[in-house]
C-alpha cells in the first residue's frame, strides 16, 4: 500500500500498538528551554525521577531571559530563577545546556535546526507548541505540555494517537516582495486556525520545493495556528546541504548511512491523504493579520473587514470584540494604519535571512520618529552571523535597536512587553489578546514588512515602498 | 491523577471560537504564580477589568455560573500555546469538564493528564444544551456511559478514545502504566542503535 510522509515518519517510530489508532511513540530528541523545561526539571526531582536518554536531550534559556544589549544574565526578573533552575537540572542530569553568549543558545527551535540536533525522520519534542517549525527539516515535531514532558524525560516514549493525513501544496511562483510568512498567513487566513486539528500536515509543492530551508521552517512554525500539532516537508537536497557539517549533525561513513535513509522520506506518488488544500503561490499577496486570531489574515491591500460579512454569527461577535480590542474601522484599508512598535524576531521569523530581508528595507532609511523597533535575533550563532555581515549596523544606523537573542516581544515573558494600547508591527506567529503584553495590538506580518512599517511609521505594502 | 466519573452542576455558555490558551491563562501568571493559585487568574483579559476588578458581563463572574464545574465553550477552545497551566488555572476555578465544538490537539492532551475532560458535541446539540444551560439548570456529564445529559430532553453522546476514557475513570498514571512496557521500550531501542545510529549521539 503506497505511504505518506507522515506513515513514514511515524510508523517506525511505533513501539508498541496500544489500539484505536494509538502507539507508544519513541522520542529520538528533546529540547527543553526556560519556561517549560524549568518546571520539567523540578518534578523530575521532586518525583525522584531520572532523564532516560539525557545524551538525545538539550537545554537553552530562551523565553525568560533578558533581550537587552549587553546583557549579563543578572538582570532581575522572573527569568533568573527559571535559567538558574534549568541549568541545575540539566547539569544535574548530564543534558548538554547552552548558556547565554554560547553559541547554541537561543530560540529553542532556531538553535535545534542550527547546531544538527534535528534530522530528518526524527521525533523530537518539546514543550512548546512551535515546536513544529521542526518540520521543515522532515523531523516528526510536536509540542507537549509538562506532564507528558516528564513522561517523555523518564520513559523516551510517549502515548501518542497518531494524526490523519493533511496535505497542503503551494504551488507556482511567489510574486516579488510575497514571503513564506505570507503564505502561510494566507492559508490560515482562508482555511481557519482549527482547519487542521487532528490532523499532520505535509507542506509540498513547487514554491515550497524552491524554498530556502528557514522558510520552510517559517511555514511548518505556522501549523499550530492551523490547529495541527506536527507540519513537516520531505527533506530534499536543499535539506541535506542546509545540514551537512553542523555540529551535532552525523559525518563521514555515518553521514552517508542517515543520507540514504533520509532520501527513501517522501510521500509515494499514488499515497492518500484525508484531505488537501492547494494554494496558487502567485496569487498570494503581502498579508497582514487584523484580529485576535492568525486566521484574521488579509491581504496588505484590501481594506478591514466589516463584522457583517463574517460566516456566522459566533464569527461575527468574534470579529466585532477583535475590532474593538483593536481599535480598528471596519472598511478603511488595513495599509496606512499607524503602528508604534515593531519587533523583528520570533520562532517564526529571527534567522540570518529574515534578518537580510530587513536590513535590506532599513538600508539607508530611518525608523519614524514615533516608533519604537526592536530587532532580537534568534540565536547566538544568527546574531553573530548578521554581525559578520554588518547588518546590526544597518539597523542601528536606521534607528532600530539590535537586540540579544531570546522569545522577547513574541511571548512577553521576560517582562519585556508592548504598552496597553500601543500597536505592533510584528514578525511573531500569535496575534492574540495580551499576547505581547496586556493590551498590545499586534499585527502578524513577514520581515520585510514589519521593517517597512518600521520607516513609514504604518501598515505598508513593502511593494511600493521598493518602487 | 484525580479520576473522573460523572460531573453535575451547572454549565456556563461561553460560546466563542479560538479562546487561547494566552486568554486562559496569560504567560506572566505562569512565571510568578505558584501552580496552586492560578485558578485566581483564570481568563484573566476576559474575567477582569483593567482596574483589577470583576468583569460584570463575564460569564463565570455571574451568579449562578461562579464555581461552575461545566464550561460550554466554541469552537477551538484551547488553540495555541502548549502551556498545561491552562488546564491547571481552569481546574483551579472548579472547572472539571469543558463542552465545546472542538478543541486545541495539546490542549486536550493536557487535560487528560490533569482529570479534565474534554468533550466534543456537534454545533446543532452544543447551542441546544448553551440555551438551556443558561438558566443554571443542571448538567450531568457521565463518562462511563459516554453522554450529556441536558437539563431537559435526551442525553448527548460523546465518544473518549478508551485508553484514554480507562485512565479517567480509574485515576490511572500514564508513567506507572508506561513503565510497565520497559522490556518493549529497551527492544526497540537495540533495534534502533543497528538501523539507525546517527540518531544515538554515543554511537556517531
Amino acid at each position: 500500500m503506497p505511504s505518506t510522509l507522515l506513515d513514514k515518519l511515524w510508523n517506525p517510530h511505533a513501539v508498541a500498538d496500544l489500539g484505536d489508532g494509538w502507539s507508544l511513540l519513541h522520542v529520538d530528541r528533546i529540547l527543553m528551554h526556560d519556561l517549560s523545561g524549568w518546571r520539567a526539571m523540578e518534578e523530575m526531582r521532586e518525583r525522584g525521577l531520572a532523564v532516560r536518554a539525557p545524551a538525545l536531550t538539550f537545554a537553552t534559556p530562551d523565553h525568560a531571559v533578558s533581550t537587552v544589549p549587553g546583557r549579563t544574565g543578572d538582570e532581575p526578573g522572573p527569568g533568573l530563577r527559571l535559567r538558574a533552575g534549568l541549568r541545575d537540572g540539566a547539569a544535574r542530569n548530564g543534558i548538554p545546556f547552552f548558556d547565554l553568549g554560547q553559541v547554541g543558545q537561543g530560540i529553542v527551535h532556531v538553535m535545534g535546526p542550527e547546531m544538527g540536533i534535528v534530522l530528518p525522520g526524527a521525533t523530537l519534542v518539546c514543550g512548546d507548541s512551535h515546536t513544529c517549525t521542526n518540520g521543515g527539516l522532515g523531523a516528526l515535531a510536536f509540542g507537549i505540555g509538562s506532564s507528558e514532558l516528564v513522561h517523555a524525560l523518564a520513559t523516551q516514549v510517549l502515548r501518542q494517537r497518531k494524526p490523519r493525513a493533511m496535505r497542503v501544496r503551494f504551488e507556482g511562483v511567489p510574486g516579488p516582495g510575497v514571503t513564506p510568512k505570507d503564505l502561510i498567513l494566507h492559508l490560515i487566513g482562508r482555511i481557519g486556525a482549527d482547519a487542521a486539528t487532528g490532523h499532520a500536515i505535509e507542506f509540498a509543492g513547487a514554491a515550497i520545493r524552491a524554498m530556502r530551508i528557514e522558510g520552510r521552517m517559517t511555514v511548518c512554525n505556522m501549523a499550530i495556528e492551523l490547529g495541527a500539532k506536527m507540519g513537516f516537508v520531505a527533506p530534499d537536497e536543499t535539506t541535506f546541504a542546509y545540514l551537512a557539517g553542523r555540529p551535532f549533525a552525523p559525518s563521514g561513513a555515518m553521514w552517508d548511512r542517515a543520507l540514504a535513509h533520509w532520501r527513501t522520506l517522501s510521500s509515494d506518488a499514488d499515497a492518500a491523504f484525508d484531505c488537501e488544500e492547494v494554494v496558487d503561490a502567485a496569487a498570494v499577496a503581502p498579508t497582514v493579520s487584523w484580529g485576535t486570531s492568525p486566521e484574521h489574515a488579509i491581504p496588505v491591500d484590501a481594506a478591514i473587514p466589516r463584522p457583517e460579512a463574517a460566516p456566522d454569527a459566533e464569527r461575527r461577535a468574534a470579529w466585532a470584540a477583535a475590532l474593538d480590542y483593536m481599535g480598528l474601522e471596519p472598511g478603511r484599508p488595513i495599509a496606512g494604519t499607524k503602528v508604534d512598535w515593531v519587533f523583528i524576531g520570533s520562532c517564526t521569523n529571527s534567522r540570518i535571512g529574515d534578518l537580510r530581508a530587513a536590513a535590506e528595507v532599513a538600508r539607508g532609511r530611518r525608523v519614524a520618529p514615533e516608533v519604537r523597533a526592536w530587532v532580537v535575533p534568534g540565536s547566538e550563532a544568527v546574531k553573530r552571523e548578521a554581525e559578520a555581515e554588518g547588518l546590526h549596523e544597518v539597523f542601528l544606523r536606521a534607528g532600530f535597536e539590535w537586540r540579544e537573542p531570546g522569545c522577547s516581544l513574541c511571548v512577553a515573558a521576560n517582562g519585556e512587553r508592548v504598552p496597553a494600547g500601543a500597536r505592533c508591527a510584528s514578525t511573531s506567529n500569535r496575534n492574540f489578546v495580551g499576547r505581547q503584553g496586556e493590551g498590545a495590538r499586534t499585527h502578524l506580518m513577514g520581515p520585510a514588512m514589519a521593517a517597512a512599517a518600521a520607516v513609514t511609521g504604518a501598515i505598508t505594502d513593502v511593494r511600493e515602498l521598493a518602487a | 491523577m484525580t479520576p473522573f466519573t460523572t460531573v453535575t452542576g451547572p454549565a456556563a455558555p461561553l460560546i466563542r471560537p479560538n479562546i487561547d490558551t494566552d486568554v486562559i491563562i496569560p504567560i506572566r501568571r505562569l512565571t510568578g504564580t505558584a501552580r496552586e493559585t492560578l485558578g485566581r487568574w483564570a481568563f484573566e483579559p476576559l474575567r477582569y477589568c483593567p482596574d483589577g476588578s470583576e468583569n460584570p458581563d463575564f460569564v463565570l463572574n455571574q451568579a449562578p455560573f461562579r464555581g461552575a464545574p461545566i464550561l460550554i465553550a466554541g469552537a477551538n477552545f484551547g488553540c495555541g500555546s502548549s502551556r498545561e497551566g491552562a488546564v491547571w488555572a481552569l481546574m483551579g476555578m472548579g472547572l472539571r469538564c469543558v463542552i465545546a465544538e472542538g478543541f486545541g490537539d495539546i490542549f486536550t492532551g493536557n487535560c487528560f493528564q490533569n482529570g479534565m475532560l474534554p468533550v466534543v458535541l456537534p454545533a446543532a446539540q452544543l447551542e441546544a444544551l448553551a440555551r438551556q444551560a443558561g438558566s443554571g439548570a443542571p448538567v450531568t456529564v457521565d463518562l462511563a456511559a459516554q453522554h450529556v445529559v441536558p437539563p431537559v430532553g435526551e442525553p448527548m453522546p460523546f465518544r473518549t478514545a478508551p485508553l484514554r476514557r480507562e485512565a479517567l475513570l480509574e485515576g490511572l498514571d500514564e508513567l506507572g502504566q508506561t513503565r510497565k512496557r520497559e522490556p518493549e521500550i529497551a527492544a526497540w531501542q537495540a533495534r534502533d542503535r543497528a538501523a539507525r545510529p546517527w540518531i544515538w549521539r554515543d554511537e556517531a
